[in-house]
């Protein structure tokens, strides 16, 4: 058990206001841990001793067993974190694309190397793992924000703006990059009334659904349905390219299935009768199930 | 083969992500639906449609509600993994972010199906925009009625909880995802036994992948026949295609699956000009890699792995002549001994010591018996680490050694990598020296 109770005074109802509204979120308080790190990052930049202590005391835990956690995942951070998480993808996809380039170019400017932090305070560059927008390649994360399709140069201006105290856009996501401490307390559930800002779906995310509208290109009718009016099928020997942007207003709603005549392939390459071939014994271990 | 967008087909609508756009374009009917239905019937359903896991294992999805034991009193769960995090993988982010009602809509019919109350959605801590829109969207859909008490009116009641993660790839396994929601290290537990017997809080709980629930809604509102016409006999439906990389216009292809990389390649542009492409992985970067060989190769779960690789989360990562094989594939194998959680040796050791022998390899610095090394050590991660994560470790490197043995030969008798990192960028390098790859020496970091 906690043997101290660090946080004080009104800064110890507060957090103790925000530990019970994570943990009502859960059938048993132990799953509110990962919400509180957040949370305890919120207040103090980091996971301090104080935080862990917090954490701990909330949760009728040792010390240990909060460290255990928060030292097992990488947005925890045990020293005092910069405002803005400056994360590079390096993993090979993003590196290859120009990511290290981005990478060293950064460091060479801010004058810092992974997991450092610039004297101001401003900027704690990070390389980081594989996030999720490779069709964005070489994609920066600022604070978990999405930056993409980077270069060095692209790269520098933010973080030069940032350290100036400008208000920055990511490409999707929120009108500005929040600080490190409001990203951290949305992420411990609390909501910064950000999420109706920014665009749906950006220009890679939309490739196929455009290109599918050029074509008139869907799935199948639904079956019993009301005879659509038939649009021609296009192969894919010559797709058109959709050379319209995006639609500035609100389209018209469609019908979840509408006009549909591409054909239906069923059957056509199943002939192959060997079973989808994970190395034995890894049939039943379930990746991101 | 044609396009046939069902998840993605709303996308572009103004404020896709409103439940208000939602419900314009159709969405919740199919919810409506499944509240008129026995329960059983949606497994059912669902079972026939074929529909199997979009998270990369490919285990049938209605098959996986039918190991529910029977209803005992006690709760049982439903886990989303939207801890989107396998290299290449990019298909689910841009869908909540896009179209986190049609995720809702899911969970609520699946939630119903196998008699859950309360679900949860475990997503990436690394994705903010996602996690508002996330908790956004819970909250327009309970407002609306669609979740909390009385559902619609059905009597049925439904909690959502949207948990955010920290940090670790590891967790998108679902076992170390259970063991993270717990509030825990996310490290993966034996199995059996497997979570529908004992998974969250030792209860019976299905965990599926975003694409797969995201799939559901469709499939109730249309029927099994509809989504099973699409796709070939064992490997039905639609899927989400991520083409990125040196591809002239990477981004997200909805196909039926069976479609080939030539075909959506076609529909992207093409590899960047004046390069051939030299390498792909089919569904991320724990799939052995493929070549221009393998082209007209359909991408379904039996095609793919009758070629020696696996489909997936048809995470298409395209590379072109320019990219030297080993850079590529020794930053796989630096991810792999950074997310290795340690629990179990063979994966937690061979992931180190393959990064320092295929860095060694990568600097000039390789000596003749080292690709023997890497295919011994390789050799005793597959088969014997305690989850996928340490053979999907292994896959490039020995699909790279096959495929590749005179380019790592090079780098060890060349003394050095022939190739230049700036030419594989997709931008010029802005001054003599900025490119000089050096970022990559991270031998014993």
């Amino acid at each position: 058990m906690a043997t101290h109770e660090p946080y004080t005074g009104d800064k110890l109802e507060r957090l103790t206001g925000d530990a019970a509204a994570a943990m009502a979120r859960y059938p048993k308080a132990r799953s509110a841990l990962l919400p509180l790190l957040h949370l305890v990052q919120s207040e103090d930049g980091y996971v301090s001793p104080d935080g862990i202590a917090f954490c701990a005391a909330t949760l009728g835990l040792s010390t240990a067993e909060v460290s255990a956690v928060a030292t097992f995942y990488s947005q925890y951070k045990r020293h005092p974190n910069g405002t803005y998480t400056v994360g590079v993808c390096t993993n090979t996809l993003c590196a290859v694309m120009g990511g290290d380039a981005i990478f060293d170019e950064l460091s060479a400017h801010l004058g810092i190397g992974n997991d450092e932090t610039t004297t101001d305070g401003a900027i704690t560059l990070e390389r980081v793992e594989c996030n999720a927008a490779c069709d964005y390649a070489p994609v920066v994360m600022v604070n978990w924000e999405f930056f993409d399709n980077q270069t060095p140069t692209s790269a520098t201006d933010v973080v030069d703006r940032l350290r100036a105290g400008h208000d920055v856009a990511p490409t999707r996501g929120a009108q500005k990059v929040v600080t490190f401490r409001e990203m951290s307390r949305v992420l411990a559930g609390f909501t910064d009334g950000r999420a109706d800002e920014g665009v749906g779906a950006g220009e890679a995310s939309l490739r196929g659904t455009l290109l599918a509208e050029a074509n008139h290109w869907s799935a199948p009718e639904r079956p019993g349905a009301a005879p659509a009016d038939a649009s021609p099928t296009s192969t894919t020997s010559t797709p058109s390219t959709p050379t319209v942007k995006r639609p500035a207003k609100a389209r018209t709603p469609r019908a979840r299935t509408p006009k549909a005549t591409a054909p239906a392939p069923g059957g056509e390459h199943s002939s192959i009768d060997t079973p989808a071939g994970p190395p034995e014994g890894l049939a039943d271990v379930t990746k991101e199930s | 083969m044609p396009l046939s967008p069902v998840l993605t087909q709303h996308w572009d609508a103004a404020r896709s992500w409103t439940l208000q756009t939602y419900e314009s374009t159709g969405g919740y009917s199919a919810l409506r639906t499944a509240l008129t239905m026995e329960p059983a019937a949606i497994v059912a359903s669902v079972k026939d449609s074929g529909l199997r896991g979009r998270g990369g294992a490919g285990f049938p999805t209605g098959m996986k509600w039918g190991f529910l034991p029977a209803p005992d009193g006690g709760p049982r769960y439903l886990v989303v993994n939207a801890d989107e995090s396998e290299p290449g993988t990019c298909k689910d982010t841009p869908l909540m972010m896009a179209t986190p009602q049609l995720l809702i809509e899911g969970i609520i019919i699946t939630s119903y199906a196998i008699g859950c109350h309360q679900a949860f959605i475990y997503v990436r801590g690394e994705v903010l925009h996602v996690y508002r829109r996330l908790l956004n969207a819970v909250a327009e859909a309970r407002a609306a009625g669609y979740v909390g008490t009385d559902v619609l009116g059905s009597g049925y009641d439904l909690e959502i909880t949207v948990h955010a993660g920290a940090g670790a790839y590891i967790c998108g396994e679902e076992t170390a995802l259970l063991d993270s929601l717990e509030g825990l290290r996310g490290q993966p537990r034996l199995k059996p036994p497997f979570p529908a017997v004992a998974g969250l809080y030792a209860r019976p709980t299905v965990v599926n992948n975003v694409e797969s629930i995201a799939s559901v809604p469709s499939i109730v509102g249309n029927g099994s026949a509809w989504f099973s016409s699409m796709g070939t006999e064992r490997s039905t439906g639609y899927g989400l295609f991520s083409l990125s990389g040196h591809v002239v216009r990477p981004g997200q292809y909805e196909a039926p699956l069976g479609i080939t990389l030539r075909e959506l390649l076609e529909m992207a542009g093409g590899v960047r000009g004046g390069h051939e492409l030299k390498f792909w992985t089919p569904g991320g970067s724990s799939t052995p890699l493929f070549t221009a060989e393998h082209l007209d190769v359909p991408l379904d779960y039996e095609s793919v792995g009758a070629a020696g690789s696996m489909l997936g989360t048809r995470a298409l990562q395209i590379f072109d002549d320019s990219t030297c094989v080993v850079r590529a594939v020794a930053r796989w194998a630096d991810f792999y001994a950074h997310e290795s959680c340690g629990k179990c040796t063979p994966c937690r050791e061979g992931t180190f010591w393959l990064k320092q022998v295929l860095h060694r390899i990568e600097h000039g610095l390789g000596t003749p018996g080292d690709l023997e090394v890497l295919l011994s050590v390789c050799d005793s991660i597959l088969g014997r680490a305690f989850c996928a994560l340490g053979d999907g470790a292994t896959s490039t490197i020995t699909s790279s050694i096959a495929l590749f043995r005179a380019e790592y030969e090079a780098h060890i008798t060349g003394a050095g990598c022939p190739f230049d990192p700036a030419a594989s960028a997709l931008f010029e390098a802005s001054g003599a020296g900025t490119l000089t790859g050096t970022s990559a020496g991270r031998v014993g970091a």
